[in-house]
């Protein structure tokens, strides 16, 4: 290493590198730290000294205000909201991965007639998006009665994560070794039970799954406002969309419930980025 | 052998094991795609209920006054809020991960965290985040200008500037995955061809551009059709920024709003289900075209340049 420093065009080098990365990474952070550091300031300190932090002891207490907190906690219900999106989202993510699994053993495992059609049948919708269907899908969801319910939602993140699901998940079935299996076979093993021995060796497929899901569908604001937009079905997103739109003006609580929603999400982030960047480059090969 | 097997006796367990894909796949994302294009044929009748029309909405919308210049106005957005992500985007995204995949670079993991976290926040939340920068009443954004020397203005308000602001807005939003995905290609570069290429006395330019470039086509390619079928299929940061009507005066409207507000209607306007589903079936046409250009024209190019190599 240090050797190489003593090239002159090395240490430019070095230090172009790592000066791009460092201001794009400036240029990523900076406007979320700015609103989570607002956010527990009184109004005049938001306005006449944005880039300072108040923190609830001295020497920083002067500008500390959890106004915007107390504003959000009593007028809007976040607690239900991140219920909401908790169940939708793990839920949907469960159907996706016990269904989609199954249907990527067979398609993998078992030579029958239409199978290629089949696969391409279920490939279709990883390039279609299925916002297109809204129309059909809302006219289908009354007449189902699944109006408001949590389940719509389900249902639609369920249909449009399989195609990708069951694409990626096949791949990685495929090169689990057929020995293993005929052996099992031989053993008197069902085939019920060959898929469930085949699932732990699929592990890195069923995280890149995950993984590529789980932030669409926490994130997403087209269904929830299409099918789901009653009080008690809100998820975050669309909870926090209507709460901004009503305090437009009160830029205490709208710093305040803007942190509110994105906290969990960085702290889940920070929490399983390792995996989601090895999910999202694993994905990626091929 | 499990074929012989599945011809002797009906194959229960392959059924046990499609069904529920097949079924809800079926009902709740291909069924309603097929039934909205049908519903573009269709027409409120007087006598109530859906009269079949063929293409007359289409013919509206392409031609109508009141349709017409909407819809164009959508496209154009789209294609300008596209030509930011294709050029600005995926290039930025293509340097990062180069520098990020580069031996020289120290805390590759750290950078990479960082830069990946706007992409997880939701649209809602970078909307607004943005609207407060942007905000004049704020004026972070005219303190960071002031120091290039360039004067502060509504950048989302006016009509010139309010769509390339929003397209930069959706460009620092999902810089992440161009980023990722590249880095991923790079990654997969085997280390002896560079190590060969640099004895050789290749500089890093000319180590880019021969070596690792032509090898990650094929993720140039996967890019470009994510951004294309993301781009024309956006409506949340619209929604959540300029609102359904793509404030100011529809200059930040995208197809996908113009279709939001043809079926829900808006303000005075009622809804329109089957316009709304003509509205879709276009979009349906420009993504379907994007996916057959890639799949035909794209990837069979590269198939023959890997032949000839």
């Amino acid at each position: 290493m240090l050797k190489q420093f003593r090239r002159p065009g090395y240490l430019i080098q070095f230090l172009l590198a790592h000066g791009t990365l460092f201001i794009y990474t400036l240029i990523a952070l900076f406007p979320v730290f700015l609103v989570v550091i607002n956010s527990f300031k009184n109004r005049r300190a938001i306005f006449r000294s944005p880039y300072t932090i108040a923190l609830p002891f001295e020497p920083y207490a002067e500008n500390w205000d959890t106004v915007g907190y107390e504003t959000v906690f009593k007028r809007a219900h976040f607690d239900t909201y991140f219920t909401n999106s908790l169940i939708v989202t793990v839920v949907a993510l469960l159907l996706i991965l016990i269904i989609g699994t199954m249907a990527a053993f067979a398609l993998a495992e078992y030579r029958f007639k239409g199978n290629t059609a089949l696969g391409l049948y279920l490939a279709l919708g990883i390039m279609i998006p299925i916002r297109l269907g809204t129309v059909s899908l809302l006219r289908l969801i009354v007449n189902l009665g699944l109006i408001n319910t949590l389940t719509a939602l389900i249902l639609v993140y369920t249909a449009m994560g399989l195609p990708l699901a069951i694409f990626i998940l096949q791949q990685f079935m495929r090169q689990v070794p057929r020995d293993l299996k005929d052996a099992a076979r031989v053993d008197g093993a069902s085939e019920y039970r060959i898929y469930w021995m085949i699932l732990p060796l699929v592990r890195p497929a069923i995280g890149t799954v995950m993984v590529f899901n789980m932030i669409p569908i926490w994130n997403d604001l087209w269904f929830p406002l299409i099918l789901a937009p009653g009080e008690a079905t809100k998820t975050v997103t669309l909870g926090a969309q209507i709460f901004l739109g009503q305090f437009v003006t009160d830029w205490n609580a709208v710093l305040a419930s803007l942190t509110l929603s994105a906290i969990p999400v960085i702290v889940l982030y920070i929490l399983f980025s390792r995996q989601l960047i090895r999910g999202l480059t694993a994905g990626a090969v091929k | 052998m499990p074929m012989n097997k599945s011809r002797k006796s009906f194959p229960t367990h392959i059924v046990v094991f499609l069904a529920p894909a097949v079924i809800i796949y079926t009902l709740f994302m291909i069924y309603p795609l097929v039934d909205s294009l049908r519903l573009s044929l269709y027409a409120p009748a007087q006598a109530g209920g859906e009269a079949f029309v063929g293409f007359q909405n289409y013919e509206k919308l392409l031609t109508h006054e009141l349709w017409a210049p909407r819809l164009q106005g959508a496209l154009k957005n789209n294609f300008i809020f596209f030509l930011f992500h294709m050029f600005l985007q995926n290039p930025i995204g293509l340097l990062l991960a180069t520098l990020l995949s580069s031996h020289i670079v120290r805390g590759k993991a750290i950078f990479r965290t960082l830069i990946f976290t706007p992409t997880i926040l939701s649209f809602v939340l970078v909307g607004f985040i943005w609207r407060l920068i942007l905000s004049p009443l704020w004026g972070i954004s005219g303190d960071f200008l002031a120091i290039f020397g360039i004067e502060n203005q509504p950048w989302l308000g006016l009509e010139n500037t309010a769509l390339p602001t929003l397209s930069l807005i959706s460009v620092w939003q999902f810089i992440g995955i161009p980023m990722m995905l590249f880095l991923a290609a790079l990654i997969a570069i085997p280390d002896e061809l560079l190590e060969a290429a640099r004895v050789d006395g290749a500089t890093a330019w000319g180590l880019f551009w021969k070596i690792k470039f032509p090898l990650i086509l094929p993720t140039v390619g996967i890019v470009s059709i994510l951004t294309f079928v993301g781009n024309f299929n956006a409506f949340d940061l619209v929604y959540a920024a300029q609102s359904e009507l793509g404030q100011p005066n529809y200059s930040t409207d995208l197809l996908g709003t113009f279709f939001y507000r043809t079926f829900f209607g808006v303000q005075l306007q009622p809804g329109n289900p089957t316009m709304g589903a003509t509205i879709a079936g276009v979009m349906f046409i420009v993504i379907l075209t994007g996916v057959l250009i890639y799949m035909f024209g794209w990837q069979r190019r590269l198939l023959k340049l890997e032949i000839e190599l």
